[in-house]
């Protein structure tokens, strides 16, 4: 698994906001391998948000080569995008990001319905993901009725549905207690452990410390990337 | 269609109860008024066109006049009567006529039957009066016929409501003998029961009818009150016409353009201006309704733009997820439709309720009985699925082209 998963060059991304151009990546030059567990740090408004939709096929840059996973993602229409999204991308957000109405189930099914998975494969896979993130009890709950690290552990079975070559989260413990957070940074360990390649950013040190590499954005440039030293599994 | 989506939307529907109602009332009311004037103009028209028919469809009924042109040395002013004679002239020389009768008519003659007495209108005609002006006899009975007139026979058919009058509801008048003006008559037929809007005499519910020539007999009249006749066809009907008034000036020494010398009422004239009218009528009808429907459409396109605007966050998700844009157009459009749809669907039943209670309320002799025809419903559902994908595409188009990063933000 020592591929490179991503491959940018000179990433930069402007934002028209009325008369302001605001320049939230001003040229970011990031090699991460298979099977890296990244975590990016920084102040807040330094792009580490953007970085990551770049990176997830969520925005387009404004300039600069991204190669995902062995493939140009410049010039995809919108369609495009969501197909790599779907198929090669996992997203887990601090704000978990559920549909509210649907079940656990449902909402790890959702993936699976968009990438055109006959129903009894994704009600297998949705269950069987659930249960490798412990909730196989909790099928049928709305959100509502989960705690905050239940819902987060929805949202990454939701992230792994089509099997991604890289799983992006921003700031996942961030809405969480230490003691959940500390369950859900286990749980990314464990997928770490696997094989996946996790792109995590975090503003939490001792988080950072768990993975093997910490990305350090300011003002749109990464200021430093540094092993940890804890090996490369 | 995924079945989260449709529990999706009914949970939608409930949670915001008043604007689902508010919404599925614009398409009711537009569905409802669109079948229910669609219906009702559909009863009134055929009502009218019925009640035409029961004075008889594009005949013309003629009347003797008075000259109003001086013609080959005579003056004007001089009275101009139909005979008889004239009238089977004109059968004779007018191949462009179909149908042609002279009209006797006895105002308040004296009718005997057993011990009732009663008087009412006798009319004397050929027997062509009767598809002429729709009498129809009712089973067991029969108009005038030829021979009825080469024998002057004594022979006479009711009015239904006379029959009714003179007999009563339950008992059979054909074969009885009635006395009219003191004549013994035996009944032949009676009139089975039409719907005449209009009249020049009275109506024929309320007449006796018997042959020209007994009516001669024994009233001696030397002239004819009116002449009815119909053309073959309605393209013919001017050249009859002019040839009537032609005939009719030679023999009477009348200028044939001459239109005082011969009074007459030609129905085809009517006939030609509620066709107009009612289709004019109908035709607005359906602006009507459809306006009211588009409104309702409005309605479902605005609270669409809401819903999209409330579920922003909910596509932002999807489309991190790897929604493309189609099925977050197609999911919306669903929504639309479903909304429509339902809304359609209480319209076509509150309307088809309606339509079928009326007939009870015994209003049908004014405004006809109301019908749901095919072509109302085929527009109704077509004009509800242009309305709903046009509600629809808008809003859903809005969201299906959202970009993912804003649409997350919210």
């Amino acid at each position: 698994m020592n591929n490179t998963m991503i491959y940018m060059k000179d990433i930069i991304k402007f934002y028209n906001t009325g008369t302001v151009k605001v320049k939230a990546l001003k040229g970011i030059d990031l090699d991460i391998k298979g099977g890296e567990f990244v975590s990016i740090v920084g102040p807040s408004g330094s792009g580490k948000s953007t970085l990551m939709n770049i990176a997830g096929c969520l925005d387009v840059p404004t300039g600069g080569e991204y190669i995902l996973d062995g493939e140009s993602v410049e010039n995809l229409e919108p369609n495009e995008l969501a197909e790599i999204r779907n198929k090669k991308v996992g997203f887990v957000f601090q704000n978990f990001n559920l549909l509210s109405y649907a079940t656990a189930f449902e909402n790890v099914e959702l993936p699976l319905v968009f990438a055109n998975i006959p129903a009894k494969k994704r009600r297998e896979r949705a269950a069987e993901l659930l249960d490798r993130v412990g909730l196989g009890d909790r099928m049928d709950h709305r959100p509502n009725e989960l705690s905050g690290g239940e819902m987060q552990r929805v949202a990454i079975a939701r992230s792994l549905a089509n099997k991604p070559r890289l799983i992006l989260a921003d700031e996942p413990t961030g809405n969480l207690d230490s003691k959940s957070g500390g369950g859900i940074i286990d749980l990314f360990e464990e997928l770490w452990n696997a094989g996946s390649t996790i792109l995590m950013i975090t503003h939490d040190q001792t988080i950072a410390k768990r993975t093997n590499r910490v990305v350090k954005l300011k003002d749109g440039l990464i200021v430093s990337s540094l092993e940890n030293g804890n090996g490369n599994h | 269609m995924n079945l989260m989506f449709i529990k999706q939307i009914l949970r939608d529907m409930r949670g915001q109860k008043l604007r689902t109602v508010l919404t599925l009332f614009g398409i009711f009311w537009g569905t409802a008024a669109v079948i229910l004037l669609g219906a009702f103009g559909y009863g009134i028209h055929m009502n009218q066109q019925k009640a035409f028919k029961g004075l008889g469809e594009d005949i013309v009924i003629v009347w003797g006049g008075t000259t109003s042109k001086s013609y080959e040395g005579l003056p004007r002013g001089r009275r101009i009567m139909q005979r008889v004679e004239d009238v089977e002239l004109l059968k004779k020389q007018i191949p462009e006529i179909k149908y042609i009768s002279p009209e006797y008519t006895e105002w308040n003659k004296p009718v005997v039957y057993e011990d009732k007495r009663i008087v009412a209108p006798i009319v004397g005609v050929w027997p062509e009066f009767g598809p002429m002006r729709n009498v129809i006899a009712l089973m067991g009975g029969r108009f005038i016929n030829q021979n009825d007139i080469d024998d002057r026979r004594r022979v006479c058919f009711l009015g239904n409501e006379l029959k009714e009058q003179i007999f009563g509801e339950e008992k059979d008048a054909v074969g009885e003998m009635i006395r009219i003006s003191g004549v013994p008559f035996r009944v032949i037929g009676v009139l089975k029961e039409k719907q005449q809007d209009s009249s020049y005499n009275s109506r024929d519910s309320r007449k006796i009818v018997i042959p020209s020539t007994t009516f001669v007999a024994i009233y001696g009249q030397k002239y004819v009150d009116n002449v009815v006749w119909k053309a073959e066809s309605p393209e013919v009907h001017k050249i009859a016409n002019q040839k009537y008034f032609e005939i009719m000036g030679k023999r009477h020494k009348f200028d044939p353009t001459d239109k005082q010398a011969l009074m007459i009422w030609d129905t085809t004239e009517n006939t030609e201006f509620f066709t107009y009218f009612f289709w004019g009528f109908r035709i607005f009808l359906y602006i009507i309704s459809i306006a009211t429907l588009i409104v309702g459409g409005i309605g479902v396109a605005n609270i669409m733009y809401v819903v999209v605007e409330e579920r922003t966050r909910e596509i932002g998700i999807k489309m991190a997820l790897g929604a493309k844009s189609g099925f977050v157009l197609r999911q919306f459009l669903f929504e639309t439709m479903f909304l429509t749809s339902f809304g359609g669907i209480m319209g076509f039943l509150f309307s088809s309720s309606i339509v079928y209670l009326f007939p009870r309320l015994n209003f049908d002799e004014y405004v006809g009985v109301p019908e749901i025809s095919a072509f109302v419903s085929i527009g109704t559902i077509v004009a509800l699925l242009i309305i709903a994908i046009l509600a629809g595409y808008f809003p859903a188009r809005r969201a299906a082209t959202m970009d993912p990063v804003k649409a997350l933000k919210i």
